[in-house]
């Protein structure tokens, strides 16, 4: 059992920093999804942590060992790369078996013919046949052992780079967007099956993605990031209902959380667009007041708003509409039944239950809110 | 008919440049032309047989051999080892590129006289360095022991270039990512990170660069004809020379014929074994 440290990450490529001092662990057995919108650094703290990129400074702890100064090769990990990155001249069932063979076989015995002369290179790559087919086998890929990864699906590929990586044992996974090469059918069956290979090898994961379904769906706990920093690492749900920073709350939920320009007077009661919320903030001054699609419905007191349009979804139906006062787009989940009597143009009033609502500062971290009766809703 | 009709002066351009004039070196093969003569008699396989008996024309065969045992392995390990180095240095990537391309793009005639100064026996740069050192100093050109070995470090400083180029573009046509895989799983050193990605990687190039270098060092020429004529005892006679002695020196363009017959077998030859022995084992992406 094996734990990821990471401890005060920098990392910058010229003058453009990349990382701002970054910190994480992955507990032993954990799944962590590592997000954030492109282009925030993700993809080069995990390429730090597999040792392919050095850091300008910090620390990496992986199993109980320091290994900032060691090789990729030295750090006990697997890698799923993006692009799979299956050697193209090799059959699946060679490309499972390189980092076993690479670890267990000599230079000698690796050699094409003579490998196969020496004494026990026989046996051990014998050993090695059976754990590559072990590997193999709950992927689904023992009938394509013998085919080389260009005559295989995208899917296929995909697996094949699993093996590989479950085949060692390692320490810990490393997952770079292993799924962004998909269809999206695909997708959700492989989240699946990603989930169950954690579960088994029993590991620590770290898992980026762009993709806050994927997230969300199937980690134990999600780190959101953006700009090189860490903004928030928590569980999936509290992730979602209890963001700690306005940046979190936007880019995780879809559709998109509602903001509303809101100010608290020096005794923290809140006012949007002059009128009070209902809510009593631990702050004064400019706030943001942000509700959840679902957290809004139509209701006898609220936010005025003029319906837009309206998106029948199947299962459920998006209100979009304009706060009156400020102009401010919002969005609503409501139940399909709720259609009755909605019609473009008209005028609504959409309530909230004070608990759903978030608050954010100026600088866009968390103000704790509670409910104050004492203030009636418009 | 009308794509027939399109492919017309195309056909024709074929029929002229190429079809009839090795139609006319294999007809001249069989006969006994001399350059001027009125008139021509059919031999059959006399000159094949002229060629067999001549002791020159074999050590003519022996030579080229030689010749092109000796620059192919060497142009072409010495250009994979110089792209791997320039590759893998930080800096002064187009400078090493131009400074190792140059012998390619200059004249050979040119720099043949350079290389004559450079080995000369006497006042040559070299054997001034190995007289200094205290090391023999071999005649190089003019002994019949050395002067194919000459010839040949001349062949080889002409194309390991060009090999070094073709090799430098292979090596950027192979994914970083798969660099990153191998380290992670666990190749440790350069020579398993080369055998494990670069070299199956490279394979297309290799056999490029494998067809390319064997046919420029069979057709070598212009060295032996500026520096060597062949000598001296016949020491530095190759194919090409032979060829050109025979036909432009003697004017028997009918031996001289068959000659190029024999040259093109071998060329031939050469590309089938490439395409039906190496081709199968190389990895096309």
């Amino acid at each position: 059992m094996a734990g990821i440290t990471i401890t005060g990450v920098v990392k910058g490529f010229g003058a453009t920093p990349v990382l701002r001092g970054v910190s994480l662990a992955v507990e032993p057995g954990e799944f962590v999804a590592l997000v954030g919108p492109s282009g925030c650094g993700k993809t080069t703290l995990m390429r730090i942590i597999a040792g392919i990129e050095t850091a300008d400074a910090g620390e990496i702890v992986i199993n109980e060992r320091a290994v900032t100064r060691l090789r990729p090769a030295e750090r006990d990990i697997a890698m799923v790369f993006q692009s799979y990155a299956l050697y193209p001249h090799l059959t699946v069932r060679e490309n499972i078996a390189v980092p076993l063979a690479m670890r267990r076989l000599s230079v000698l015995e690796r050699l094409p013919l003579l490998g196969r002369l020496l004494p026990g290179a026989r046996r051990k790559r014998a050993s090695i046949g059976d754990e590559v087919r072990r590997a193999a086998a709950p992927l689904g890929l023992e009938p394509l052992l013998d085919r080389r990864p260009g005559q295989l699906s995208g899917g296929q590929r995909q697996r094949v780079a699993l093996a590989r990586a479950v085949v060692r044992r390692p320490a810990a996974f490393l997952m770079d967007e292993p799924l962004s090469n998909l269809d999206a059918a695909l997708r959700v069956q492989t989240r699946r099956e990603i989930v169950d290979i954690h579960r088994a090898a029993g590991v620590a994961t770290l898992y980026v993605t762009h993709d806050q379904a994927e997230a969300l769906t199937m980690a134990d706990k999600v780190a959101v990031m953006m700009g090189g920093e860490l903004l928030q690492v928590a569980t999936p749900e509290a992730i979602y209902a209890d963001p700690a920073d306005l940046r979190v709350a936007g880019f995780i939920g879809s559709p998109r959380i509602n903001t509303l320009a809101a100010e608290a007077d020096a005794e923290g009661r809140v006012r949007v667009a002059g009128v009070p919320a209902g809510l009593r903030a631990e702050a004064c001054g400019a706030l943001t007041l942000a509700l959840r699609p679902e957290a809004l419905r139509p209701a006898a007191k609220g936010l005025p708003v003029a319906i837009e349009h309206l998106e029948f979804l199947g299962d459920g139906l998006l209100l979009h509409a304009r706060h009156v006062p400020d102009g401010a787009a919002l969005v609503a989940r409501l139940e399909p039944e709720a259609r009755e009597g909605l019609q473009p143009g008209a005028a609504l009033r959409l309530g909230f239950a004070p608990g759903r609502a978030l608050l954010f500062g100026a600088d866009g971290r968390r103000v704790a809110a509670r409910a104050d009766a004492g203030l009636v809703p418009a | 008919m009308a794509g027939a009709l399109m492919t017309l002066p195309a056909g024709i351009a074929y029929l002229l440049l190429l079809l009839l004039p090795t139609l006319a070196t294999v007809l001249l093969a069989f006969t006994d032309y001399e350059l001027g003569a009125t008139a021509l008699g059919w031999i059959g396989l006399d000159n094949f047989r002229e060629m067999l008996a001549d002791r020159g024309f074999g050590v003519s065969v022996r030579n080229t051999l030689v010749y092109v045992g000796l620059v192919t392995p060497v142009s072409i390990l010495g250009g994979l080892g110089l792209a791997l180095l320039v590759e893998a240095g930080a800096r002064g990537r187009a400078f090493f590129r131009a400074v190792f391309f140059l012998p390619v793009v200059s004249l050979t005639v040119a720099m043949a006289a350079a290389w004559q100064y450079l080995l000369h026996p006497t006042i040559g740069p070299v054997n001034a360095a190995l007289r200094a050192m205290g090391v023999g100093t071999p005649f190089w050109l003019s002994s019949s022991d050395t002067v194919l070995l000459s010839l040949a470090a001349i062949g080889v400083w002409e194309s390991i270039g060009f090999n070094m180029v073709l090799f430098m573009a292979g090596l950027t046509a192979i994914p970083r990512e798969l660099y990153a895989a191998a380290e992670v799983d666990g190749a440790r050193g350069g020579f398993d990170r080369f055998r494990l990605v670069t070299w199956p990687l490279l394979g297309p190039t290799t056999l490029f660069v494998l067809t390319i270098s064997m046919i420029r060092s069979l057709r070598v020429f212009d060295t032996v004809a500026v520096l060597t004529q062949g000598g001296p005892n016949k020491a530095s006679e190759v194919l090409l020379f032979t060829m050109y002695q025979q036909g432009f020196t003697y004017l028997r363009l009918g031996y001289s014929a068959a000659i190029t017959l024999v040259f093109l077998a071998v060329v031939l030859a050469l590309m089938w074994v490439q395409t039906r022995v190496l081709d199968k084992r190389v990895h096309y992406a």
